[in-house]
């Protein structure tokens, strides 16, 4: 991978002498778009972290960088009174148990439906394929009345069951790709030498198979981290909220209008270490995006 | 390991023939039996637990919605318990009876906003990984900050850009104007349209540009000797070749775009007839405890996704597990290669 990079930046390097425009032009134009391009993703999200760093009263100003730098917004976040630990750690909980179970069922079917020949392959990936086209809404309100009568409104399995109904989809995809872009050989080597096809997996496949399994767990945990509408529906007790539920329903602790400075530093902060997972694996985020193709 | 020896010739794989699942069956008679229960092994798992998460609700839901609760209450203002078997009047009264109207207004919102932030989408993601795939320095740097839209929760993007959209905030300011984003129709179905295209496209943009690298310098520079303009190679060219990754990025959008539930949720606030989408309208009605209005309007939700996603890959041939389906037969066609090389 990081030979390809860099013959790629090479080849880009020596590129434009070989154009026959002004070189002006065509090197200016693909440099302002992609400013427009930064500008564009990053404007909006800015503004946000801008407004967490004002101080609540220069909330509405609207200079570039805050005049006095406060951490007074995040204090209020953090304030006992309002409950946001809490919702972090329910999230943490939810999202972490989704990622492993989902890990845990989906490399089992990935690793069938890379390597094993059987009956019904293609209808099995289809059907994956499709159950992650449901919209939520529709799975909702049937499991919303069956785990009313369970007693599980307001528990985590109540939030975790149904957010396999998406992650499982991207995650078999997913694992898929990945363990079919490892070589056949090593597995038929340690078969020839003895292994059963399980043997050959748990020694062979898993080990070669970490990157692969790597970038799914960061890609179903971001997905687990941003769903809104299960943990909206499964639960109405406050403690129990996750962090997007929370920061929805965030009134804030003290008494404005509307608390945006609170506001934005909680959302600062539930988004900062997803924006820190792809600053640093944003490489492996995109090939596991790109592959899938499924969000 | 199961070597087949049925193995048509190598070289005679075409990945565009669809006469796979044919061949495909014919062959899989020589599996062995231990591969064939293994892979159930492994395979079950996953289908019980989609069984249970996605088909039971599925079904449930088209049962409950033949029912209705009791419309009384007792003193306390619970509702007694028991349904009432209806038939078919949940969804007769939410197609042409009281619920209509709402009904309707939901739906169109849903259509409208399903297919002006999709076009929106793909026009701007294309152009995004047009100007990213000429891009000579900084590419990391973009493709970073590219992710962030994408990485961040939509109810958090919801709540900034209603921060951008509030009376005195940021967006009045640049435009020069007083618009009450949250209260005016119009002005409510933009900010939602806005804010779903900043998340969005720049996802769209990364799967069109994966598609773009693809694509072999030489096509390009021939068409170029053979005189083709800027405008004509990216229709004649870029466009045909990357149309089926883009097919499948414009199909996933379309059907996430039309279960679109938080953005207007957060961003403008449950029950505006502006923006209720067809998720909003029947989680109001699941959270009212009505279960079997609620399981028609998901009912109904299922069902047109289900027809839109078929109309997709039927009139436009989006191949959802192309990619899958190639790779199966490339391995497939290895063993078998072999096989003939000896």
């Amino acid at each position: 991978m990081t030979a390809a990079t860099t013959t790629r930046t090479h080849a880009t390097e020596t590129a434009p002498a070989k154009r026959r425009r002004p070189r002006q032009w065509s090197d200016a134009l693909p440099m302002v778009g992609l400013v427009v391009i930064v500008g564009y993703c990053l404007a909006p999200f800015y503004w946000m972290v801008v407004t967490a760093f004002r101080r609540p009263e220069d909330q509405f100003d609207n200079t570039l960088l805050p005049r006095v730098w406060s951490l007074e917004n995040f204090a209020a976040v953090f304030d006992p009174s309002v409950g946001f630990h809490r919702a972090l750690l329910n999230s943490v909980v939810v999202a972490t148990t989704t990622t492993v179970l989902t890990l845990i069922v989906a490399s089992l079917t990935a690793y069938a439906l890379a390597r094993l020949e059987f009956r019904g392959k293609n209808v099995v990936l289809g059907l994956v394929i499709a159950t992650s086209m449901f919209p939520g809404i529709s799975l909702i309100v049937p499991l919303l009345k069956l785990f009313s009568s369970f007693g599980w409104i307001n528990t985590y399995q109540a939030m975790v069951l149904p957010s396999l109904s998406f992650a499982l989809p991207l995650a078999v995809w997913n694992l898929t790709m990945f363990f079919r872009q490892m070589p056949v050989e090593l597995e038929q080597a340690a078969m020839v030498d003895g292994c059963t096809p399980a043997q050959a997996f748990r020694k062979v496949i898993v080990p070669l198979a970490a990157p692969g399994v790597f970038t799914t767990a960061i890609l179903t945990f971001i997905v687990a981290w941003n769903e809104f509408i299960i943990a909206l529906s499964m639960v109405n007790k406050e403690s129990m909220q996750t962090v997007t539920v929370a920061i929805s329903k965030f009134t804030g602790a003290q008494g404005f209008e509307q608390p945006f400075g609170t506001q934005m530093a909680a959302g600062v902060v539930v988004t900062v270490p997803l924006v820190l997972a792809v600053l640093v694996f944003q490489r492996r985020i995109i090939a596991g995006l790109t592959t899938g193709g499924v969000k | 390991m199961s070597v087949e020896v049925t193995g048509r010739p190598p070289g005679t794989d075409d990945p565009e023939s669809s006469s796979a699942p044919s061949t495909g069956t014919r062959r899989r008679r020589s599996v062995k039996k231990g591969t064939g229960r293994l892979a159930a092994i492994l395979v079950s798992p996953t289908l019980i637990v989609l069984g249970l998460v996605v088909a039971y609700p599925i079904l449930s839901a088209l049962h409950e919605s033949l029912f209705r609760a009791r419309d009384d209450l007792d003193a306390q203002g619970f509702v007694i318990e028991g349904d009432v078997f209806v038939g078919a009047r949940n969804f007769t009264d939410i197609l042409f009876g009281p619920e209509a109207e709402r009904f309707w207004n939901a739906f169109w919102n849903t259509t409208f906003f399903t297919v002006t932030t999709v076009a929106l989408e793909t026009v701007l993601g294309v152009a995004m990984a047009l100007v990213m795939h000429r891009a000579l320095r900084g590419r990391a740097f973009v493709r970073a900050s590219i992710l962030v839209p994408w990485a961040v929760p939509t109810a958090v993007s919801a709540l900034m850009w209603r921060w951008i959209f509030a009376p005195d905030g940021i967006a009045n300011l640049a435009l020069g104007r007083q618009i009450l984003w949250s209260a005016d129709a119009v002005a409510a179905k933009v900010a939602v349209i806005t804010a779903e295209v900043w998340k969005t496209a720049p996802f769209v943009g990364l799967l069109v540009l994966a598609g773009l690298q693809l694509i072999p310098q030489e096509v390009h520079e021939a068409a170029r000797v053979d005189g083709a303009s800027g405008w004509s190679r990216f229709w004649r060219i870029t466009l045909p070749l990357i149309k089926p990754a883009l097919l499948v990025a414009v199909l996933f959008r379309m059907l996430d775009a039309l279960r679109m539930f938080d953005l207007p949720f957060v961003l403008i606030g449950q029950q505006k007839d502006s923006v209720e989408t067809l998720s909003m309208l029947a989680w109001t009605e699941a959270t009212n405890i009505q279960f079997g209005p609620a399981a028609a309007y998901a009912t109904i939700m299922f069902a047109y996704v289900a027809l839109v996603a078929f109309a997709f890959v039927k009139m436009l041939g989006a191949d959802v597990i192309g990619d899958a389906r190639t790779s199966v037969r490339r391995k497939r066609s290895a063993p078998a290669g072999k096989e003939a090389a000896r």
